[in-house]
C-alpha cells in the first residue's frame, strides 16, 4: 500500500453472480466509489450478465439455498415460492432505505460515470446480443481489454 | 476546531465541515469551493447549495438518488458541477454535515 501513498484511484468490479444480494453489493460499491471521487468500472460476466440483461434485470432473486445467513433451513429454502417471498421481503426493506431498483440503480451508475462492460465470452455462451442488454453498456469486451482498462497506479480489482 | 476563512473564524470538524451552520455565509462558501478546486460558483451551484441547506433544515437525509429526483439538477450534471465526490463537496460548501449515506 506504499505505492502512491496507497491512494485508491479506481475500482474495477467484476460481477459474476446474479443473486440480488451480490448485484446490490457490486452496485453499492461502484456507486460509493464515485461518491468519494474514485473512478469505477464494472465487468459483467457469467451469471452477472443477468444484472444487465433487459429481460432479466428486474426479476433477480435473493438466494435462499446455500446461504446460511438467511437462517432458513436448506430444505425449506428450496420450496417453491421461497425465493420470491424472501426477495419481496428484502425489496421492501431496501425501499425503506431509499435503495433504487436494479434498472434505476443502473441509470444512477451510468449518470455517475461508472463504465459498464459485458464479457464477450459469457455473452457468446448465453447467446446474447448487445440489443439484449441494458442500453448503458459501454461495450462487449474481452478479459484482456478489461485488464488494459485497469492499468495505472491506484487501481484495485474486486471479484464478486 | 477553529478555522479562519475569508477573514472570519468559524468552527469546523476534522474534515473541514462546518459544525455550526449559523456561521455560514456566501463568502465562506466561495472560500471553501476554492479549497475544493471548484473555480467558480455559478447560478446552478447556488441553486444546489440552497436545496441542500433546505433539506438539512428539514432534517431530510441526503443521497445521490434524492438529488437526481430533486428537480434541481440531474445526477450527471451534479457530478460535472462538483467533480470528485459531488455530495461530499457540495455539502461542505453549503456548510452542512457530510452525509452518512452510501447511496
Amino acid at each position: 500500500m506504499n505505492e502512491d501513498n496507497g491512494e485508491l484511484k479506481k475500482m474495477m468490479i467484476i460481477l459474476s453472480k446474479a443473486s440480488l444480494e451480490n448485484v446490490y453489493a457490486a452496485f453499492i460499491l461502484a456507486n460509493g466509489a464515485r461518491m468519494e471521487g474514485i473512478e469505477a468500472e464494472m465487468f459483467f460476466t457469467f451469471f452477472g450478465l443477468e444484472a444487465v440483461n433487459k429481460k432479466k434485470l428486474e426479476h433477480l432473486h435473493v438466494a435462499t439455498v446455500g446461504n446460511p445467513a438467511m437462517h432458513i433451513p436448506t430444505l425449506i429454502g428450496g420450496l417453491p415460492g421461497m425465493e420470491a417471498l424472501a426477495t419481496s421481503m428484502m425489496k421492501k426493506e431496501m425501499e425503506k432505505l431509499d435503495m433504487p431498483g436494479v434498472h434505476e440503480f443502473l441509470d444512477i451508475l451510468k449518470a455517475s460515470g461508472v463504465k459498464l462492460w459485458a464479457c464477450k465470452l459469457a455473452m457468446e455462451m448465453f447467446h446474447l446480443k448487445k440489443e439484449d442488454m441494458y442500453d448503458g453498456i459501454g461495450g462487449i469486451i474481452t478479459v484482456g481489454e478489461f485488464y488494459k482498462k485497469s492499468s495505472g497506479k491506484g487501481t484495485h480489482m474486486m471479484f464478486i | 476546531m477553529d478555522k479562519t476563512i475569508s477573514g472570519k473564524t468559524i468552527q469546523v470538524n476534522e474534515e473541514g465541515y462546518l459544525t455550526n451552520f449559523s456561521e455560514w455565509d456566501k463568502d465562506i462558501a466561495l472560500a471553501i469551493s476554492q479549497e475544493e478546486h471548484i473555480e467558480e460558483l455559478g447560478p446552478k451551484h447556488w441553486k444546489i447549495i440552497e436545496y441542500l441547506q433546505d433539506q438539512f433544515k428539514q432534517e431530510i437525509p441526503l443521497s445521490i438518488r434524492k438529488i437526481g429526483k430533486s428537480g434541481v439538477v440531474d445526477i450527471e450534471e451534479f457530478y460535472a458541477l462538483f467533480p470528485q465526490g459531488p455530495l461530499k463537496k457540495a455539502t461542505k460548501i453549503a456548510g452542512i454535515p457530510k452525509p452518512a449515506s452510501c447511496i
